[in-house]
């Protein structure tokens, strides 16, 4: 008998380093697609870009299975659940027994139906085979175009760019980021990337993807008519829980796994974290998907204990995304694009810079920081814990907030006070 | 594990916390050329913070369940098995995920390496720095 891990990135990550806390003993069984042992995937831009060598990929050290008990199979599908027999089988028909079992397979890109999607050279964006596809046909890229300036494709343009391809970004909303930017950030982030040399082109949408006689891209045409020449497109609309194979074996889905506050699913013995997963928002109180790498490391440790037999409670998550392009930090934490009669937004902005406060009965709920991001962590705690920031709102927008701002106990508890 | 504590009502804003805690994370630990001859300059894990009369200094709490650490993107940030919350500068890669979500403001951005710059206990010294070269005792390094 042993635990059973279905996805090898960091929720998977997150639950073997709870489990090996409470169980030393029980041995875990990792089971991965991917034939790496786990690496960074936010990290592949930087792969693509010549920032970070292939070695320095891993998100733990070479001798993390074997320190912590974990057989990894990798390069390996899981094909199907059978929760009656407590087995899961793989591609090969192997039958692997299990006494706990976490669904962590994460998610797939969206590729949207459009004319031309199947040629040569149209790819997506999230995993560290795709770095490496894109690497190797780099010498024929001239012009590539993305599709989607969510952060997956602005750091896939911001990568192309410094080496040396041009790329145009194709988005349908009205700016960049539009999920967590409001119209003032998305402006100043999209300033960055134009004066950088990178297209944008908002507003639009690509309805076919052209290509040659050889079956490659050659070019795309957009909704508005407009038709550009490229020789590949990559496509960052969005990932979506890869729940598939889950959905057939009785696993509850609804756009995600939906699981409780303790990463349980619907079926006996079964857990689940991560992009997968459609999990309980802090915020809002909804259960939804929250692609995000923190919240998927938590979602993975709670399962974790849980399985181990520590009971311990999933709160939520918090939207936390941070990036960097060209040189312009942006981070957002909650609800930092939502309109609503309940909300109270503080900002200001100047050049390059934005701060923006979201406010909701006197507690901070959202905050978008672009240029000036130092210290934003007080702020996101301001979210987390829910404090009330009636004493200090007039200083929430200073480039300098600190804990001195902070009422003196809630100060003094934080930092623990000398005895 | 033994932490840095602050006292408030000590602390009189001098600052020298923060020059010896550059020194410290400098490559020739002189106070002097730390300061005035290494590019990139080192950076202070520890910020003071003032708005007279109260002052006091802030750095990593060594939380015990660290969210920087779940949240590191590349695996930097680790707790070892002392507790302490280590930070692996080659490994990082500067983006300000930890920055992001360290409820006390404390990982630093050293601008000029695009690193992270956070406290490390001076793992050289058997008291940390600031701690030792505080002229009025307004920092205590100390199990709790």
């Amino acid at each position: 008998m042993s635990y059973v891990i279905i996805g090898n990135s960091v929720a998977a990550v997150g639950a073997i380093e709870a489990i090996r806390r409470i169980d030393k003993e029980m041995p875990i069984t990792v089971i991965s697609d991917e034939p790496y042992a786990v690496y960074s995937r936010p990290l592949i831009s930087e792969l693509l870009a010549g920032q970070v060598k292939q070695e320095m990929m891993g998100y733990r050290s070479p001798d993390f299975y074997e320190r912590h008990g974990v057989e990894a199979k990798l390069g390996t599908r899981v094909v199907s659940i059978d929760p009656k027999k407590k087995t899961v089988k793989t591609e090969a028909g192997e039958s692997i027994g299990y006494n706990k079992l976490l669904i962590a397979t994460g998610g797939t890109p969206f590729v949207p139906p459009m004319k031309g999607r199947e040629l040569g050279r149209v790819m997506t964006f999230i995993k560290m085979d795709d770095a490496k596809r894109i690497e190797e046909m780099l010498p024929e890229l001239k012009h590539v175009v993305v599709i989607g300036a969510g952060l997956i494709g602005l750091k896939a343009a911001e990568s192309l760019h410094h080496r040396g391809v041009k790329v145009t970004v194709v988005e349908l909303a009205n700016r960049v980021m539009a999920t967590v930017l409001d119209v003032e950030a998305g402006k100043v982030v999209q300033d960055a990337l134009e004066n950088a040399g990178v297209d944008i082109v908002t507003g639009d949408t690509v309805d076919e993807i052209l290509g040659d006689t050889a079956g490659l891209v050659n070019g795309i045409k957009m909704q508005s008519g407009e038709a550009l020449d490229c020789d590949a497109v990559i496509v960052a609309i969005g990932v979506v829980p890869n729940a598939a194979f889950a959905k057939a074996s009785g696993v509850e889905v609804n756009r995600g796994i939906i699981t409780d506050d303790h990463m349980r699913t619907n079926l006996p013995d079964v857990y689940a974290a991560g992009d997968v997963t459609e999990g309980l928002d802090y915020l809002s109180g909804d259960n939804r998907v929250m692609p995000i790498w923190p919240n998927a490391y938590i979602q993975g440790k709670i399962a974790g204990f849980n399985m181990a037999g520590e009971d311990r409670e999933f709160t939520g998550g918090l939207a936390v995304n941070s990036i960097e392009l060209f040189g312009v930090p942006v981070v957002t934490a909650g609800m930092s694009n939502v309109d609503s009669d309940d909300l109270e937004v503080l900002k200001k902005s100047a050049g390059y810079a934005y701060r923006k406060i979201v406010l909701r009965d006197n507690k901070v709920v959202g905050a978008v920081l672009v240029g000036n991001i130092d210290r934003a962590g007080l702020v996101t705690g301001l979210i987390r814990e829910q404090i009330d920031i009636s004493g200090m709102r007039e200083r929430l927008l200073a480039d300098d907030f600190g804990y001195i701002d902070f009422p003196v106990e809630l100060r003094k508890e934080r930092l623990g006070v000398a005895l | 594990m033994k932490r840095v504590y602050t006292k408030e009502e000590a602390c009189i804003g001098c600052r020298l916390c923060e020059v010896h805690c550059l020194t410290e994370h400098s490559r020739s630990k002189n106070i002097i050329k730390a300061h005035k001859k290494e590019f990139p300059r080192a950076l202070s894990r520890v910020l003071v913070e003032e708005l007279r009369p109260v002052s006091f200094a802030v750095q990593c709490r060594h939380c015990d369940e660290p969210v920087c650490v779940e949240a590191c993107i590349t695996g930097a940030i680790t707790k070892d098995e002392s507790g302490k919350v280590v930070h692996d500068e080659e490994k990082c890669v500067g983006c300000w995920t930890c920055v992001l979500v360290c409820p006390h403001g404390a990982p630093r951005r050293d601008l000029e390496r695009k690193k992270v710059a956070k406290c490390d206990l001076c793992p050289d010294r058997e008291t940390p720095a600031c701690v030792e070269m505080c002229p009025n005792r307004a920092l205590v390094y100390e199990e709790r």
